[in-house]
Order: structure tokens, then sequence, then C-alpha cells
């Protein structure tokens, strides 16, 4: 197979499908045949609902040594996969799973997995987030071997259910006990979610950008004028000014209210993939050229602690 | 326990960053530098290692002259000795180039643990340390955020998607990328910004390490990212922008 391999990872079957319909987008620009692969049964639903036009191939990899997660176990299994099947590009889904151990995988090619691509471009040309979302960086894999890529959450439309057959291929790779160095536990929660920030229809969330935690009660008058819950960036979560059960983004929870506004937040990619699906986002951010304006419908580039207090004051006003 | 954290000098969080002239980088010079967010709380980890269980904490970095001064943060902060990898091509090489070069400096250190953030505020790759990992044939675990020395390896506490999390026992020697948020950083004091003057820095250069520095994936370019959405701006004073932006909200959006 001169081809593209899309890797899935059961379980996260949106972001699988969009890093599939990537594969897409790819093999229409080089012409290359689209296949996927997933570790689990055959049966699983990342074999069967496929979004978009289902692959004509997918190879289902089994191994009793693969049913926990662990980098040696899947570096593993995917390498002989890959050196069977010979791939030009492997797109895998950019989730904390594939940090883990794509890199390593790609290393035993002696290549490198550009990560976390946003757009794929005639070249082809891959292009990624540099400084934070500051910049956009477009990378090519000029040499021979394969191109691993890995794709970032909602830069791809996954496409609705079409009909179409996929054939299911059952490869089982050699593992050994010994070849697996760690011991994963169960997943587990941190702590009792008391916050459900998916089900809040209004979010003002806020970032660096307030400076100290003795700002946040004029963010949090502004929250309740509006009726809205208040949530954060990972550094605010981080510096212990809000419980971490407040984080948006990649790290925290993923939200789509009907109105977002984001107060001092720059925007790196970790927190937009969690809040870029907002109905309305709004921005209040002092630096113009902050990356939260790119995903923003409203903007208000000034001083956050000019503009907060009279949002909430003109909010006040509208509803007396 | 022998400890060696690999660090990185960015550009400062709140620096305004320009495209240079030939359109591949960023123009560096008038850049703030500092000590890579995720990277201080691997060295903060490492201290904190340090002072429960002795040995040593030695920051490696890779890099141009200026970050000599990140390495000297680092020892300021407790670090007992640094390894400066001389390095003015670190953009041009790729993820794999610049791990062969940590690597290179690391295997004859013969560590038992191998810290580094789990990724730069600069290219964001994320790869560094897990490539590290391959390279010297060590397991490794990501995204941790609590490290526990045990009778035989580790027990380290992983963060996974949306609140969760897992831990995982891993012998060592072993290589962790750490997250943010972990543990409290501390402040290097004024006796210890002192005492950094005198702590030795190795300096290595990457010819002597022999490593090959061919790159397997190029950046051809930089831009400004692209608009997702077309933003409406709305000017004024901060008085009418807010105003403005009720309306909007009240009248357009009909969320008020």
């Amino acid at each position: 197979m001169s081809g593209i391999l899309v890797i899935q990872e059961a379980g996260r079957n949106r972001i699988s499908f969009e890093a599939l319909a990537a594969g897409r987008v790819l093999s229409d620009l080089t012409g290359l045949p689209l296949e996927a692969a997933a570790v689990g049964d055959p049966n699983a639903t990342i074999f069967v609902e496929f979004s978009g036009p289902p692959p004509a191939v997918a190879h289902a990899v089994q191994h009793p040594l693969l049913q926990q997660y662990t980098s040696d176990g899947y570096v593993l299994a995917f390498e002989q996969l890959i050196r069977k099947l010979e791939p030009s590009y492997i797109l895998f889904p950019h989730t904390y799973q594939s940090r883990d151990y794509v890199p390593r995988l790609a290393t035993r090619f002696g290549q490198v997995l550009i990560s976390d691509v946003v757009a794929i471009q005639a070249g082809p040309a891959f292009v990624r987030q540099l400084f934070q979302g500051k910049m956009a960086g477009s990378y090519r894999h000029p040499g021979d071997g394969p191109c691993f890529l890995s794709i970032q959450a909602g830069a791809f439309p996954a496409g609705s259910p079409q009909a179409g057959t996929t054939t299911i291929l059952p490869f089982e790779p050699q593992i050994e006990p010994a070849q697996i160095r760690t011991q994963p536990s169960a997943p587990f929660r941190g702590s009792t979610q008391t916050v459900d920030l998916g089900s809040a229809q209004r979010i003002v969330a806020v970032g660096r950008g307030i400076k100290d935690a003795v700002n946040l009660p004029m963010v949090q008058e502004l929250a309740t004028a509006l009726g809205a819950e208040i949530a954060a960036s990972r550094p605010i979560c981080d510096a212990g000014w809000l419980p971490m059960e407040r984080q948006v983004g990649s790290s925290g929870q993923s939200v789509a209210p009907k109105l977002y506004i984001a107060v001092g937040i720059s925007g790196a990619i970790q927190h937009l993939v969690g809040m870029k699906a907002s109905q309305c986002i709004v921005a209040i951010n002092k630096d113009p050229d902050a990356p939260i304006f790119e995903v923003a419908d409203y903007g208000i580039a000034a001083d956050l602690f000019e503009v907060v207090p009279a949002l909430t004051e003109a909010v006040n006003a509208a509803k007396s | 326990m022998k400890i060696i954290v690999c660090i990185k000098q960015v550009p400062e969080r709140d620096a305004q960053v320009r495209i240079d002239p030939s359109g591949k980088w960023i123009d560096e010079s008038g850049l703030q530098w500092a000590l890579n967010e995720s990277d201080a709380y691997a060295l903060e980890e490492a201290l904190q290692l340090k002072e429960k269980h002795g040995g040593e904490v030695v920051v490696l970095t890779a890099g141009p002259e200026r970050a000599g001064s990140t390495l000297r943060e680092a020892l300021a902060k407790g670090a007992d000795r640094g390894i400066h990898i001389a390095c003015d091509d670190l953009a041009a090489r790729d993820a794999l180039g610049v791990a062969r070069l940590l690597a290179a400096a690391l295997k004859p250190e013969a560590p038992d643990l191998v810290l580094t953030g789990l990724q730069s505020d600069d290219l964001g790759l994320g790869q560094t340390g897990v490539i590290v990992a391959e390279l010297l044939d060590l397991p490794h675990a990501t995204l941790i955020l609590q490290v526990e020395k045990t009778d035989t390896g580790l027990k380290v506490k992983r963060e996974l998607e949306e609140g969760w999390f897992q831990s995982i026992e891993l012998p060592t020697p072993a290589v962790l990328t750490i997250q943010s948020g972990g543990n409290k950083l501390r402040y290097a004091t004024l006796m210890g910004i002192k005492r950094a003057k005198t702590k030795e820095v190795r300096p290595l250069t990457a010819a002597e390490l022999a490593v090959d520095a061919a790159a397997v994936v190029l950046l051809d370019r930089i831009a400004l990212p692209q608009k997702q959405k077309s933003t409406q701006m709305l000017p004024g004073t901060p008085k009418e922008a807010a105003a403005a932006l009720v309306e909007k909200l009240k009248f357009e959006v009909r969320v008020l």
C-alpha cells in the first residue's frame, strides 16, 4: 500500500473521524488511497459508524496486551502494521494518547511527527500553530519514508454518515509481556465535579490578563450580571485562583454555550479547542494581535480593567 | 537520585513576535527571553525530589549563547550544575535533531531520571522528551503532575483529557514530561542567585556530540494565522464599546 493510513482512537471517535476527514483532503491532493486502523474489536463503533464516507479498508489491531493503553504496546503494534502496509502518510487524531506514543513510533522510522496540524494545502504543506497561536508555520516532508501527522480537534469537519462498505482486516501484532515497561492504573476522576460547564448557556472565562486573584471579583460581577458561569484558562487554575473544574480547554472541559466571553485570554490552541464551538464568542484583550480574536465574533481591544466594569454596568442597565 | 532536567529558552510570553525578512523564522532582535513554562515545572519537580531523596539535579539546554542566562536562572533556583550545548541553528533542526543533541549529552551522564516540560511555548511540538526516551531506549510517561519514588522505580500521576487522571508505575531510569500546575513554582533567592555564579556549566558543542543535523521535516515559512471568523471589532472608549456590545448581544445575538 502506497497510501494514507489513518490510525484512529476508539472512544475518541469524533476527533478520529476528523482525522479521517483530513486523510480524505490529503487523498484528494495526492491521489493516494485511504485506509483506517485502530486498536479494538472489529465490532467496535470506530469500525462501523464512520462519519463521512467510510474507508474501503480498516485494520482491526488486536492483542491481549493492548487491552489497556501503554506507549510500549502501541509503538510495537503500529510499528509492525506500518512495516507491513508501508503507507506514505500516517495520520492520527491529536489526543493525549497520540502525543504519548506517536513521537516514539516516528523515531523508529527515523521520522518526525508533524503534530497538531490545522490545515493541509497543496504541496502537500501542513500548517500548524507556533508561538502559542501568534504565528502559523507551514511544514514540508521532503524525504523518503512515511510522513507522520497528527490532526488538531475541530480543524477538519468529520461530515455526516454515508452509506458504504468497509472491509475489516484483523491484524495481530507480536508483543511479549516483558516489552511493556509501564503499568498504568485505570483512569480516575480528580475530584467530584460540582460544576457542569458543558450545560451552561453563558460563560465568562478569565485568563492571565487578570494579573492577580484579587481582581477576580470584578469578573465574577460580570458573570453574575449575565447569569453566566465563571470559567478560566489553564494558568488561572494552575495558580490555584479558580478550581481545576472551571478550566476550559484540552485539559479541562469542552464547552459550546450560546455566549462565551473571553476576558484577558490570549487564545493558545489548548484553550481554543475547548471553546471555539461556542455560538457567539466575545474577546476582550488589550493586545489586538492576540490569537483569541481569530475565533471571536465580537472583539474589544482594550484594557480589561476598564472594559469589564463598563460592561457589567451596561448589562445591568439593559436588564432594568 | 541523579535527575537531569532538559530546559529551553523561549521568547517571553507577552513578547510581540514579528516575522523576519526570510519569512522562515521570527526576528529575534530585541526579544525578551524566558525559561519555558512547563520546563519550570519540570525543574521544580526535580528540586522537590532532591529535597526528599537527596542526589543531584543537573540542567541541560541546547541553544545559542543567550540560553546561558536561562541555565543560570535554573542554577539560582537550586540546580547543582548545568550543561550547555552551544547550538546557533536550533530553529533549523527538527525535533529529532534536537533530541539527538540532548540524548548524546545525556547518555554519558547516566541519569536515574530525565525530566522535561511537556511542550515548548515557541514551537509547541510536545515531542522532545518522548523522542529522547526512544533514543536512550528508556521507558517514558507524559503529562505528569506528580512523581513519587517507590522501591522498584516511580509512581506518577498522569493527566488525561477532560478532568481524568491515571497513575503509572515504571522502572528507572526513565523519562517524564511534566505538565504545568502540579507544584507551586519557587523563585530564586538572592543567595541562590549569588551561588549560581560559581556553579559549574559545562560547555559542549553540537560538533563534538557528532549528531546528524539533517532535518526530516522542514519549516518552510511562517505567517500570521488566518482568521477563522470575521471578527467585528467594537471601537471607542471602554464605555462606548461595552454599550455597543450589549446592543449586539441583545438585538443581533439575542442572548440577553
